[in-house]
């Protein structure tokens, strides 16, 4: 399904970062919506937030702090591939950046449950 | 060791420049044989029209560089038995560029931007002047020697999914050249050449998903150079250059 | 189509947002225990300037970073450039500092306790 030039580690780890600054993007409007409720509404507010005590709202909230984990910690991996002297660990560095955001996520989630 | 009556099936793309699909052809497999080989056999001996470009046959040119199952590299440093899957081998034109028949595709683009981000020496002295003295073991000779054994055979441009979506970017190959002569003291375009990675197709549209360097057959690192040029870029800002 | 001034823009925003973000999760993690409530979060910013200090920068930095990310995901999608795609970049980023500003509002100094 992955066209065979893209199938390799860095080329992931572009897609994973375009992906989440995506979805990212697209979420923010919803957030601030629903938090500006707080001016206007805020027993509404509460309605929505009520339904974040169901578990696959926690899931779904998981998999935002995920995205935005994820394109932190990419990013921040960019941004010392840009500024920085070359390293040529980005592979590793790509990985980590993925496992600590695993790492933040999954904390959030045990905070969460 | 594959046995002499061994054929295989070998997708090779046929175009008139417009038009084009795939034709398949049964091909016997040989030991050590190469993609080359491949598409040389099919030319001799089966379809004299397939059209296709070689040279030196030994991994030095570049000219040889093609499509071989979705992934671009030298045909001639491509052994048969690596990529043949189920006994199968798709062979196409390079990636990003516009075919003028069958496996050969027009490299003008390619060279139009190689020259476009300046990746062309500008002498500062005549041969008049006393040759300029490099050290071989200063930091920008070392950063430039990594990266000049370049032999634009476009393997990194038909790579380079940037380049696929942006008609305007110079690509990996031109810019690595440019970050080159950016490190060679001889060299006197200095911010023209600045200039000329920064335009809207230049270096900082990068985004290091490095395929380029990941198929490169002189394994040089595109995407490091081209983070070099995006320092340079804003270090001039920062001295009020731009 | 990004150039000099643009590329930079992304990156000094994304610098600003590297404590921001970080915050923000931290945060999140330590909000979340127990659910989640207007009068808990409310409770915690109602009439912060801090908070309104730290959102709302959080909010102008990002307000910048995904119009000019968007910017390059619709260029190399779908080929837009000149003019039209510059209007989207500014559209969004005016956009999403608009109702982000708002909700920054919202919670901090110009919201009402529940």
């Amino acid at each position: 399904m992955i066209r065979r030039h893209r199938s390799h580690p860095l080329w992931y780890a572009f897609l994973l970062h375009r992906i989440s600054g995506l979805l990212l993007a697209l979420f923010l409007p919803v957030h601030f919506y629903l938090l500006s409720l707080a001016l206007t509404d805020t027993a509404a507010l509460d309605g929505f937030l009520r339904w974040t005590d169901l578990t696959i709202v926690k899931i779904a909230e998981f998999g935002l702090v995920f995205l935005l984990a994820v394109h932190f910690f990419g990013g921040l991996r960019l941004l010392a591939l840009e500024f920085l002297p070359w390293s040529p660990r980005q592979k590793a560095l790509a990985a980590t950046a993925t496992a600590l955001a695993f790492f933040v996520s999954g904390s959030f989630l045990l905070s969460a449950v | 060791m594959p046995n002499d009556n061994q054929m295989m099936v070998v997708s090779v793309w046929r175009s008139d420049g417009s038009n084009g699909r795939f034709e398949t052809f049964r091909v016997p497999l040989r030991a050590s044989q190469t993609v080359l080989d491949v598409v040389t056999w099919i030319q001799r001996n089966t379809d004299p029209t397939l059209a296709y470009r070689f040279a030196c046959r030994v991994g030095m040119c570049g000219s040889c560089a093609m499509m071989v199952n979705g992934q671009p590299r030298w045909t001639c440093r491509t052994h048969v038995q690596k990529v043949l899957k189920q006994n199968h081998l798709e062979i196409a034109p390079l990636r990003n560029l516009p075919v003028i028949k069958d496996l050969a595709c027009d490299m003008t683009a390619f060279f139009d931007k190689w020259t476009a981000a300046e990746g062309v020496f500008h002498p500062t002295r005549t041969r008049d002047n006393e040759i300029e003295r490099i050290d071989p073991e200063s930091p920008e000779r070392v950063t430039a020697n990594a990266a000049i054994e370049c032999i634009n055979c476009a393997v990194c441009y038909a790579a380079c999914d940037v380049v696929a979506a942006n008609a305007d970017y110079l690509g990996p190959a031109a810019l690595n050249r440019a970050w080159t002569l950016m490190n060679d003291p001889r060299d006197g375009a200095g911010a023209g050449r600045l200039d000329a990675v920064s335009q809207g197709g230049g270096c900082h549209n990068c985004h290091s998903m490095s395929s380029c360097a990941a198929f490169c057959p002189n394994e040089l690192n595109p995407t490091a150079s081209i983070a070099g040029l995006k320092r340079e870029t804003v270090k001039a800002i920062f001295r009020g250059g731009k | 189509m990004l150039d000099t001034r643009l590329y930079l823009l992304q990156r000094i925003s994304a610098a600003i947002m590297v404590p921001l973000v970080l915050g923000h999760i931290a945060v999140m993690i330590y909000a979340v225990q127990d659910g989640l409530s207007a009068t808990e979060i409310l409770g915690r910013t109602q009439g912060s300037l801090f908070w309104a200090m730290f959102y709302g920068l959080f909010v102008l930095a990002v307000s910048v970073h995904a119009a000019i990310g968007l910017r390059v995901i619709v260029a190399e999608t779908f080929g837009l450039h000149g003019k039209i795609l510059t209007l989207l970049t500014a559209g969004i980023s005016i956009g999403l500092l608009m109702i982000g500003l708002r909700a920054v509002w919202a919670l901090t100094i110009g919201g009402s306790t529940p």
